[in-house]
C-alpha cells in the first residue's frame, strides 16, 4: 500500500531528524566561525590591496588569487592531508574551519576592497584635514561606510557558506551533509535522507537570507545604500 | 608689522609633466581674509592643499606660527587640528548625522568625552543655524546646509586658520547666500581665512587682500578696491572683466551660471 509506505518514510524521516539536527549545529558553527574569522582576516587584506604598493600588496594579491583560483576541496585537502606531512597536525574540525576561513577571507576581502574603492576620496581627505592619522581615518570614516556598502555582497557570502560547508564531508567532519551520507550508507535508504537534508538547507538559507535582510535594513543610512540591491536584480 | 600666522614660501608642485605651481609665496596675517582668484586649473586648490599638506609640495616651505609644517619630523596631524578646511564637495561623513560629523574628530582626535563633544558640536551647529538639523544625515540636508555643517565641523576643532576651497561652487544659486553669510560672520569674528572663490561680491566686501593666481604663479595681489578698480596687470584686468561678465556686475550670486571649477 502506497499510504503505508509514505507513512513509514515520514516516520523514518522523523527518526533521523535529531541526527541531522546535530549535523546542522556543526554546519552552523563552521559557517559562523569561518565567516567571522574570514571577515577579520579580510579587512587587513583588503587594506593592503588598496593602500599599499610593493611586497605587501603582492603578498595580499597572491593570497586572494590563489584562494579564489583553486577549488575549495583542494585547499581543504592541503590543510588536512598536506600540512600534517610537514608536521602540522590539527583536528578535523579545526582543519575544516581553517580552510573555509582562508577561502572565505579571500572572497570577502574582494567585496570589501570594492566597497572601499567606492567610498569617495573626499571622505578620507576630510578626515585627514581634521587631524586624524591614516589608521584612525580608515577606522572611523572609510571602514564603517565600506562595510555597509559590502553588506549585500556579504549576505550572499553567508548563503553560499552554509552550503559550501558540506565540502568538509570529504574529511568526515560530522556536519549536516556528512550525517545524511552516514544515514544513507547505514540504512540503504537514499531518497528520504537526501530530500530531507535538501529541505533543511533550503529552510536555513531562507532564514539566513531573511536575517541578513533585516540586518541590512537595520544598518541602512540615507545616501549610503549597498551597491546592488538583491531584490532589484530580477 | 605683526608676524604672519601663515607663511607660504616658494611652493612648487607638478603632477607628472604638468607644472601646477611654480614658486608661490604668500604671507597671511592674523585675522586677515585673503581671497584667491584665477582661471580653472591654475593651482588654486593645489595651493590650499599644500598648506595643510594634504598635497605634499615638490619644493617650498610652509610655516604656521613660526613652525615649519614642511619640515621632517613635524607632526602634521597635530598641525592640521589648527588648520580647518572646507571643501567644494562638502565631504561630510556620509554615515554620520550632522552632529556626529562635528563630534567625530572631537572624540577621536581631541579625545573629548562624548557628552562634552556633543555639547560643543551642538554649539557649533547652533552658530551656523543648524541646531534643528543636528540628527539628520548628510543626504537629508540641502547643499547649503551640508556646507554649513562642514564649516561647523572644522570650527569645532578651534582652528587658527581656515582654508576654504571653492565653498560655494557646488551649490545651487539660491543656497550660496547662507554659506557666504556664515563665512562673513566668521571673518567679522576675526578668523584668519584663506579662500579660493569666485564670489566677487564676497571678495569685495570681506577680503582684506585678493590674490590673482594664473599658471601657477601670483600675477598680482592687493586690496580689493585697488585690484577691482585699477589692476596693474593686463591679465588681471581681462580675467576680472570675464568674471564680471559671467557673474553679473557686482559679483554676488544673481543670475549666475556655473563655471568650470578648478
Amino acid at each position: 500500500m502506497l499510504l503505508t509506505e509514505i507513512a513509514e518514510e515520514l516516520a523514518f524521516a522523523w527518526r533521523i531528524l535529531p541526527e541531522l539536527m546535530k549535523g546542522l549545529v556543526v554546519t552552523l558553527e563552521l559557517t559562523g566561525l569561518s565567516l567571522v574569522a574570514g571577515l577579520v582576516l579580510a579587512i587587513p587584506v583588503s587594506m593592503l590591496r588598496t593602500y599599499t604598493r610593493g611586497p605587501l600588496n603582492w603578498l595580499a594579491t597572491a593570497y586572494v588569487e590563489v584562494f579564489r583560483g583553486t577549488p575549495l576541496l583542494v585547499q581543504l585537502f592541503v590543510v588536512y592531508y598536506g600540512l600534517p606531512e610537514m608536521g602540522v597536525v590539527w583536528s578535523r574540525f579545526f582543519s575544516a574551519w581553517l580552510a573555509l576561513t582562508l577561502n572565505s577571507a579571500a572572497y570577502q576581502s574582494e567585496y570589501i576592497r570594492g566597497a572601499i574603492l567606492s567610498v569617495s576620496e573626499g571622505q578620507l581627505l576630510a578626515a585627514r584635514s581634521l587631524g586624524m592619522p591614516p589608521i584612525q581615518a580608515f577606522r572611523w570614516v572609510v571602514l564603517p561606510q565600506a562595510l555597509r556598502l559590502a553588506l549585500p555582497a556579504w549576505s550572499n557570502e553567508v548563503a553560499y557558506m552554509v552550503k559550501y560547508v558540506s565540502v568538509v564531508y570529504m574529511i568526515a567532519v560530522q556536519e549536516l551533509f556528512t550525517r545524511a551520507q552516514g544515514i544513507i550508507s547505514r540504512t540503504f535508504k537514499v531518497w528520504t535522507p537526501l530530500l530531507e537534508v535538501a529541505v533543511v538547507y533550503l529552510a536555513v538559507v531562507y532564514l539566513v537570507t531573511r536575517l541578513m535582510d533585516s540586518v541590512e535594513r537595520r544598518f541602512r543610512i540615507p545616501g549610503l545604500e549597498g551597491g546592488v540591491e538583491r531584490r532589484e536584480m530580477v | 608689522m605683526p608676524q604672519p600666522i601663515l607663511r607660504i614660501e616658494n611652493i612648487h608642485k607638478a603632477y607628472g609633466k604638468t607644472q601646477v605651481l611654480r614658486g608661490v609665496s604668500l604671507d597671511v596675517y592674523p585675522g586677515e581674509v585673503v581671497v584667491i582668484i584665477g582661471p580653472s586649473g591654475t593651482g588654486k586648490s593645489t595651493l590650499l592643499r599644500c598648506v595643510n599638506q594634504l598635497t605634499v609640495p615638490d619644493q617650498g616651505r610652509v610655516w604656521l606660527e613660526g613652525v615649519e609644517l614642511t619640515a621632517k619630523g613635524t607632526d602634521i596631524n597635530k598641525a592640521r587640528e589648527r588648520i580647518g578646511m572646507v571643501f567644494q564637495d562638502f565631504n561630510l561623513f556620509t554615515h554620520l548625522t550632522a552632529v556626529q560629523n562635528v563630534m567625530l574628530a572631537l572624540t577621536k582626535v581631541k579625545r573629548m568625552r562624548p557628552e562634552e563633544a556633543r555639547a560643543k558640536a551642538m554649539a557649533e551647529l547652533e552658530k551656523v543655524g543648524l541646531a534643528d538639523k543636528a540628527d539628520l544625515y548628510p543626504a537629508e540636508l540641502s547643499g547649503g546646509q551640508k556646507q554649513r555643517a562642514a564649516i561647523a565641523r572644522s570650527l569645532a576643532m578651534d582652528p587658527e586658520v581656515m582654508l576654504f576651497d571653492e565653498p560655494t561652487s557646488a551649490l545651487d544659486p539660491e543656497l550660496i547666500g547662507e554659506v557666504l553669510e556664515v563665512m562673513r560672520k566668521l571673518a567679522e569674528e576675526g578668523m584668519t581665512m584663506l579662500v579660493v572663490s569666485h564670489e566677487m561680491g564676497f571678495a569685495r566686501e570681506v577680503a582684506d587682500r585678493i590674490v590673482f593666481l594664473e599658471n601657477g604663479v601670483i600675477v598680482e595681489e592687493g586690496p580689493p578696491e585697488q585690484l577691482f578698480q585699477d589692476p596693474k596687470q593686463e591679465r588681471t584686468r581681462e580675467f576680472l572683466w570675464k568674471l564680471t561678465e559671467l557673474y553679473g556686475n557686482h559679483g554676488g550670486s544673481r543670475s549666475r551660471r556655473r563655471p568650470g571649477c578648478s
